[in-house]
């Protein structure tokens, strides 16, 4: 459509810079509370430029955490939370592109029944089957450890029936081709199926680390040592209630800090991530 | 080479038996053509020689061996399939090297194979691309190309040629009889396409619904068509097939009844086949058969008739050469009495005369 109205154009760039700036206006006055003293950012109005405690802020999260809330270090936490945001997609895509192979490829006794087991647990989230997980993790020990911290969060119906759907619009005479040339069904998994899944993995990979780095409630019940909290949850023991004043600007370092991990994986794979959602290569 | 025997061959799914045992002998170094109208099972039989399909009961048997219970990777076959089937990551090298790599064939005569192939279906200037950066035709070409680097013994084609556009087709059908001429080696090719059968077929065997209907040169079938399907199903357009009552000399069918060229094989019910270019337009003849003609179609080198012969539907193929007759006239037509055929009416059974 070939339009040229300047005053539409106009109005149209308004209204989304308006909108760009309602997003960042908030991740901005994080970004400058992180950067001045306490008492300048508890002082009205906050000021909005940035300060020039930002080295001595974001070092003394980093190493020593906040002085009245918790006082683990945020390298810590972001290591930890790393592990979640990594084992988390490579556990879940590594199950589930296993099991849509075995759904899709191989005829089994009760195989449907097996995939409709796998999707029906889609229909739980992890909210309602966290008291027996907790459970169960907890009497195996699991508390406190990457183990429990990932283990439960790894097995994935998304995963597998997003893989289930990739897999049955590849044609079946690429098996077929594939059975003729003599490979076995390993064989056209690892030659044929695994490169032609990049993309998606790639995709999926992207989601899930965002969805590993921003959990909240697991590693809320299973962690109770300062040494194993995430980055979200460090941000939250930060925050003392009470008479006694929240450290902010440690508390908004924390969060930009928690911040940029997601923010960097979905730029770098960003090229990837939009090719697994839209583009299958056939 | 090998050949390849069919012996009463059966396939069923579930209660639904969709081949009806099949017994055909293909020599060794024929290039047979399957041919048939969709759901005729033509691409469910080929299927089963390249060991993709269970053979339910029957046997197949390449060369001596019989591979009903063969994996289809040591049967010695190699397929095109009709969307080529190409692996979409590879290069057109490595789509073409794939097999002979996991045969655990030597990088170097890999290498020499695959250039060899190559050459001859000219694609040796591509070889470092993807599928998606070539032609339909390229594409069709590196399918050729994956199963020639085989050596098989036998060559399954499943309608190869169907996704190219006219042209490309007509080509293809070339470089194929050319590259069959060359490695002399057994071919099954399989299509709905009559021109294709025709022209490629050193014999070839006409199916419909799970039966076979006849198996013969080209020129048997469309000469000595065996069955009503197939006088049918081959030629365009096709025979003209009037069912009617030999009485004495004549053949009475729709509202008259017409002077038979020669003696029928025999009195009563029988179905009349004739070409549509099997008969002349002759001055007046009292015994010829006046055929009141309807539409003319102009093909360039022939003129289509189409018209009503004593009410019933019939179509006549004349050279573009004669003047041409025009709606509402009434021809005096002479039937060559060497091309009646005669079926039976209600088997559909040629009926030898």
């Amino acid at each position: 459509m070939v339009e040229n109205r300047p005053l539409l154009n106009v109005f149209s760039h308004a209204v989304l810079i308006v909108g760009v700036a309602l997003i960042a206006l908030p991740l901005y006055v994080a970004f400058v509370a992180s950067t001045h003293t306490l008492e300048t950012v508890m002082r009205t109005p906050m000021p909005l430029w940035p300060g020039d405690q930002l080295l001595e802020n974001y070092s003394q999260v980093l190493t020593a955490g906040s002085t009245r809330g918790s006082k683990a270090a945020v390298a810590q936490m972001l290591v930890n939370s790393l592990m979640m945001a990594l084992v988390i997609p490579l556990g879940k895509i590594t199950i589930s592109i296993v099991s849509a192979f075995a759904i899709v490829y191989f005829r089994f006794p009760l195989r449907m029944f097996f995939f409709w087991m796998i999707f029906v647990t889609l229909m739980l989230p992890v909210e309602v089957r966290i008291i027996p997980t907790f459970k169960v993790i907890a009497d195996l020990g699991l508390l406190n450890t990457y183990t429990g911290l990932t283990v439960p969060l790894i097995a994935s119906a998304t995963a597998t029936f997003l893989f289930r759907q990739f897999f049955m619009t590849i044609p079946d005479e690429l098996a077929e081709a594939a059975r003729v040339d003599g490979a076995g069904p390993m064989r056209f998994f690892r030659d044929i199926v695994l490169p032609l899944s990049k993309t998606s993995m790639a995709a999926l990979f992207v989601i899930q680390f965002i969805y590993g780095w921003n959990q909240y409630l697991w590693p809320l019940l299973v962690t109770s040592e300062e040494s194993m909290y995430t980055t979200v949850i460090g941000i939250k023991r930060m925050m003392v209630g009470g008479d006694a004043a929240t450290e902010w600007q440690l508390v908004m370092a924390t969060a930009i800090l928690a911040m940029l991990p997601p923010a960097l994986v979905v730029v770098l794979m960003q090229k990837w991530f939009v090719k697994g959602l839209v583009e299958t290569e056939k | 080479m090998a050949s390849v025997s069919f012996r009463q061959v059966r396939k069923t799914y579930g209660d639904l038996e969709v081949i009806h045992g099949v017994t055909v002998e293909i020599a060794d170094g024929e290039f047979i053509v399957i041919v048939g109208p969709s759901g005729c099972g033509k691409s469910t039989l080929l299927r089963m020689v390249a060991g993709l399909e269970e053979i339910t009961s029957g046997e197949i048997a390449i060369g001596e061996r019989v591979v009903n219970r063969i994996e289809p990777a040591q049967r010695d076959i190699a397929m095109v399939f009709q969307n080529y089937a190409l692996y979409p990551h590879m290069t057109v090298y490595e789509n073409m090297a794939y097999g002979l790599k996991i045969a655990k064939v030597p990088r170097d005569e890999i290498e020499q194979r695959v250039q060899k192939a190559a050459r001859i279906l000219e694609l040796s200037d591509y070889l470092k691309r993807k599928p998606r950066q070539l032609s339909g035709g390229q594409r069709q070409r590196v399918a050729m190309g994956r199963a020639i680097v085989r050596m098989p013994k036998v060559y399954l084609f499943d309608e190869p040629l169907s996704n190219l556009d006219a042209k490309l087709r007509a080509q293809t059908r070339l470089e194929i009889q050319k590259l069959h001429a060359d490695l002399g080696t057994t071919s099954l090719f399989v299509t709905h396409d009559q021109v294709e059968a025709m022209t490629l077929a050193q014999r070839m065997i006409v199916m419909n619904a799970g039966v076979v209907e006849q198996v013969g040169t080209p020129e048997q079938v469309y000469l000595q068509p065996a069955t009503t399907f197939v006088a049918s199903f081959i030629g365009s357009p096709p025979m003209n097939l009037v069912k009617g009552v030999v009485k004495g000399d004549r053949f009475e069918f729709g509202v008259g009844s017409v002077v038979l060229p020669v003696a029928a094989p025999r009195q009563g019910p029988l179905t009349l086949g004739m070409r549509p270019e099997h008969a002349d337009i002759v001055g007046d003849d009292p015994s010829g058969w006046r055929l009141q003609v309807e539409v003319v179609e102009m093909l360039g080198a022939e003129r289509l008739v189409y018209g009503r012969l004593c009410g019933e539907s019939f179509t006549l193929r004349i050279d573009a050469m004669r003047p041409a007759p025009r709606p509402g006239d009434i021809l005096t037509l002479k039937e060559r009495p060497e091309h009646l055929h005669w079926f039976d009416s209600d088997t559909g059974m040629r009926v030898p005369s």
